[in-house]
């Protein structure tokens, strides 16, 4: 199975004045490797307004320009730079958003699913597309001159996802798309997005609900405090016993099924010198505190814990 | 950061912006009080030498000199001086009655829309024709021209600080401090006062470029000072009748010295806002 | 594509109304008061440095009004007014509404040139610069606007008369109407050649805070979610600009544009007098200066009232342009 992306060390910070006008920097992702294959579901989980979604717009480089960016990403095996970026997004990478508010208010939906066109018959050509699809997910017609703050929910919903389909990309990055809909909603949702693995499609699926990334992804990386500390299959994800990071099974302990052990303690703001969660871990180390434990692969599972040693380490 | 202003770019780059910011102000702050303090240091009776009349400027005049020889220069930084204490009165005064008006429109619901519906009613009388009918009201003069620009002003800051005493009478802290049986006045003054006294302060600076430019504009056209004082206004109008026989001088230096004035009381309000409200500075 | 809710713009239109008379009649007092509490005396501001004999300023004591107490002046006033007309230019020697038609007219095509240049350059500068944000190119505009801001509409105007009247040679100096020619023989290109300078003046002061303002809303939009989105989606920069930048600031921008008319009356006093150029500007100075207080009265009125009408064109292109206000008038 080839891989479509690779994330590796990525680190997002931003640079902002407070009061006074003294410097602040703010660093909202660090070392982030995550890869996404074909026809493969990946969630990132994490709460929300951690900062996820960042990821998602350095992906299609549209990231402010007050951000500072290191490590790399990579497309199908080539390093996606701002260039690559611009040319393969809307058409091979794909963003799902998360809200309405990602229509421009002042135009009709079908327009902005059609998006730029050279000339008319390109722009025909979309629009067979745009209608083909449209209808696929059950937006009819009347639908095509709506303006967004006309569409209801749902159909919102619908047209998120059908405007990300019409450039039928390989590679679809859905931000946050179930926040605020009804049970009904959340579940077609999900539906849609397995679909589209179906269709062979890779899909970077960044929620804060954990539920939703049960339910819909292959495997799931556990966003901490900036850090990723754990990507496993979902399948290890039934029972806290098979996860490896002491935040994860506090996270699967908290579910309702088990029984609302609800964790104690916040996620830390500034960047600490050792582990994100030492603060919390039952199970910390000497070391913990003033060391970065990295992201290894212990048995095929992604962890950055000191109590867990990599398969390359030799040890 | 690539955004900052052109002045605060270039020959400072190795201080950070905070410093920059503190740096121009001081800086800024200091040429415009040389200036002012210079002005009121000249004697407003010019020596006139009539063997020197109309001469284009020199090293000796860098001005150049007006009909009746005096030097140009002199009468610009004199006019300019003049201009900075106009400036200062009118500003004063307006953000004077912007914080009471902003305090009453705080009252109640009828104070607010008589608040509003005096803000609506000011800002539809153009602006020069205000401040033209209040001088005359007031019969002109430097009396005149302070209160014609100090009456016409205050709309933007009272608009700025009753919609922040309006955000402070709704938080949590006064509706405590209602609970506790605290009258409104001592609400205004211990808890919205000091939060606004910043607003005041950065919106007074503000309407000073305004207050400067606008006399200069009414005293031009006749309603402000009177033709004997070393007025800018009076300069320009002046300069007038020259202009034809090519005494380019006359206008363009005076006026250019206004500006700069203007520029340099519009940098330091700018970046004292920004010093105060840090949301600017992100963009 | 615009559907007008005829009985909404005819409950809107009633309620502007009503304001505007209320706001008229305030303002037409509070001036009258303004002028009559007056330490200046009209016939002496009349008369400059000429000497008269008694008989004479008796004469012109009442010419002026001036011999009356302060009740009979606001009867007077009022009794004229509430006969529909705004009295006797005392300068002009005609009725009001006269001076103000005649006068206005020729303002009007002045502040409608300078209008229209100060909306296209100045929007055209706004976008160029709010697209190229942090680039020399948004610099130079934004240091060429902050300059222009803190500079005198007048000294621009004096400078401009410098540059290209008295150096160049190009245009003449002052006087809208060639010496010894009657207003209405002057031909088309004589007007049109004697408006360029004071158009161009006055439009330079609107360009600046039109700029600044579509720059502001231009980078507001770029920093928005469905910039980004559409962004992501693959349209072009230049694309992104044209399909979601304009289209969401052109209508802010136009309502700016409509709300200058203040500004734009306050320039044309101050270019009318740099130009010698006669129009309502020049009919306001010469009515302040002189105390004809009629003339002065009748222009507050005018003047309030395109002010109003500014901002009512403002308000209805907001209320009824506007895709998402025209949906609530469905429900």
């Amino acid at each position: 199975m080839g891989k479509l992306l690779e994330v590796n060390n990525l680190s997002i910070s931003f640079t902002q004045y407070v009061q006074g006008l003294n410097r602040h920097d703010t660093k909202v992702i660090s070392d982030l490797t995550i890869d996404v294959g074909e026809g493969e579901i990946v969630a990132v989980l994490g709460s929300s307004g951690s900062g996820k979604s960042l990821l998602a717009h350095s992906i299609l480089g549209i990231l402010p320009y007050n951000s500072h960016v290191t490590g790399e990403i990579k497309y199908k095996g080539n390093i996606l730079d701002q260039e690559l970026k611009e040319k393969i997004r809307g058409k091979e990478i794909c963003l799902i958003p998360q809200s309405v508010n990602f229509l421009d208010p002042l135009m009709k939906v079908s327009e902005q699913a059609i998006g730029e066109c050279k000339d008319e018959k390109e722009r025909d050509e979309k629009k067979v597309r745009q209608r083909e699809i449209f209808s696929k997910y059950g937006l009819d017609e009347s639908v095509d001159d709506l303006y967004p703050f006309e569409l209801s929910g749902g159909m919102a919903r619908k047209v998120l996802l059908s405007t990300a389909l019409v450039g039928n990309p390989d590679l679809l990055i859905a931000d946050e798309p179930t926040p605020g809909l009804d049970a009904k909603s959340v579940k077609e949702t999900i539906d849609d997005i397995r679909n589209l693995k179906e269709q062979g499609k890779g899909v970077l699926l960044i929620t804060h609900e954990i539920d939703v990334a049960l339910k819909t992804a292959d495997r799931i990386a556990i966003f901490y405090s900036g850090y990723v500390i754990e990507i496993n299959n979902v399948d290890n994800f039934k029972n806290a016993d098979n996860v490896l990071h002491p935040y994860t099974k506090a996270l699967i302990n908290s579910l309702p099924r088990n029984g609302f052990n609800l964790t104690e303690g916040v996620q830390p703001l500034e960047d600490l010198p050792g582990c994100p969660y030492w603060e919390n871990c039952p199970i910390r180390l000497d070391k913990c505190k003033d060391n970065k434990p990295e992201l290894v692969n212990h048995d095929g599972i992604m962890i950055r814990c000191f109590n867990f040693k990599g398969d390359n380490d030799g040890a | 950061m690539s955004d900052l202003p052109w002045y605060n770019r270039g020959l400072f780059s190795s201080l950070n912006l905070r410093q920059k910011t503190l740096l121009t102000i001081a800086l800024t702050g200091l040429l415009l009080l040389v200036i002012f303090i210079s002005g009121m240091m000249i004697n407003a009776n010019l020596p006139t030498d009539f063997s020197i009349k109309m001469q284009p400027p020199s090293f000796e005049h860098i001005f150049g000199t007006d009909w009746m020889g005096r030097d140009m220069f002199i009468r610009t930084i004199k006019g300019l001086s003049l201009s900075i204490m106009i400036g200062i009165g009118a500003s004063i005064i307006s953000s004077i009655i912007a914080t009471i008006l902003a305090f009453v429109a705080s009252i109640n619901k009828f104070c607010d829309s008589f608040v509003s519906w005096l803000i609506d009613l000011f800002a539809s009388i153009p602006h020069i024709l205000l401040i033209m009918m209040i001088s005359i009201a007031l019969g002109k003069g430097a009396f005149g021209v302070i209160m014609a620009v100090a009456f016409s002003h205050w709309v933007n800051l009272t608009r700025v600080l009753r919609a922040e005493v309006l955000q402070i009478n709704t938080s949590e802290y006064v509706a405590l401090s209602k609970r506790f049986g605290k009258s409104k006045l001592w609400i205004a003054k211990e808890h919205i006062l000091p939060l606004v006294l910043s607003q005041i302060f950065v919106g007074t600076l503000l309407v000073f470029p305004h207050a400067i430019m606008h006399e200069s504009s009414v005293t031009f056209l006749g309603f402000g000072l009177s033709p004997h004082e070393p007025a800018i206004g009076i300069i320009l109008s002046e300069s007038m009748t020259y202009l034809a026989m090519g005494a380019w001088w006359l206008a363009f230096f005076p006026g250019l010295a206004l500006l700069i004035v203007v520029l340099l009381f519009d940098i330091i309000g700018d970046n004292l806002k920004r010093l105060f409200d840090p949301s600017q500075a992100n963009n | 594509m615009v559907k007008i809710n005829n009985k909404k713009l005819a409950k809107f239109l009633g309620y502007k109304a009503i304001r505007l008379l209320i706001l008229l009649i305030v303002i037409a007092a509070i001036s009258f008061i303004m002028v009559q509490l007056s330490p200046i005396d009209p016939v002496k501001a009349y008369l400059g440095q000429r000497i008269v004999s008694q008989e004479q300023l008796a004469i012109m004591g009442e010419y002026w009004g001036t011999n009356l107490s302060l009740g009979e002046r606001v009867f007077g006033w009022l009794s004229t007014l509430a006969s529909g007309s705004m009295g006797f230019s005392l300068i002009y020697r005609v009725p009001v509404t006269e001076v103000i038609v005649q006068k206005f007219t020729a303002s009007f095509t002045l502040m409608a040139v300078s209008w229209v240049i100060s909306a296209v350059v100045g929007f055209g500068l706004g976008v160029l610069a709010g697209a190229k944000e942090g680039t020399w190119v948004d610099k130079a505009i934004k240091t060429y606007c902050y300059i222009l801001q803190s500079t005198p509409t007048f000294w621009i105007g004096l400078v401009l008369l410098m540059v290209f009247s008295v150096y160049l040679g190009w245009f003449p100096i002052g006087l809208s109407v060639p010496i010894g020619q009657l207003s209405d023989t002057v031909t088309f290109w004589q007007w049109l050649y004697r408006l360029i300078l004071p158009a161009i003046t006055l439009s330079i002061v609107g360009i600046a805070s039109l700029t600044m303002y579509t720059r502001d809303k231009l980078i507001n939009v770029k920093r928005s979610d469905y910039f980004l989105f559409a962004q992501a989606r693959g349209e072009s920069f230049w694309g992104t600009i044209k399909n979601h930048g304009i289209r969401n600031i052109l209508l802010p921008a136009i309502t700016i544009q409509f709300m200058s008319f203040n500004e734009l009356f306050g320039g044309t006093i101050l270019v009318e007098q740099v130009f010698a150029y006669p129009g309502i500007g020049q009919a306001t100075v010469a009515a302040g200066l002189r105390s004809d207080v009629p003339l002065l009265l009748g222009i507050v009125i005018v003047s309030t009232i395109f002010v109003f009408v500014g901002n009512l064109i403002a308000d209805m292109v907001y209320e009824y342009v506007d895709p998402r206000l025209k949906g609530e008038d469905d429900e």
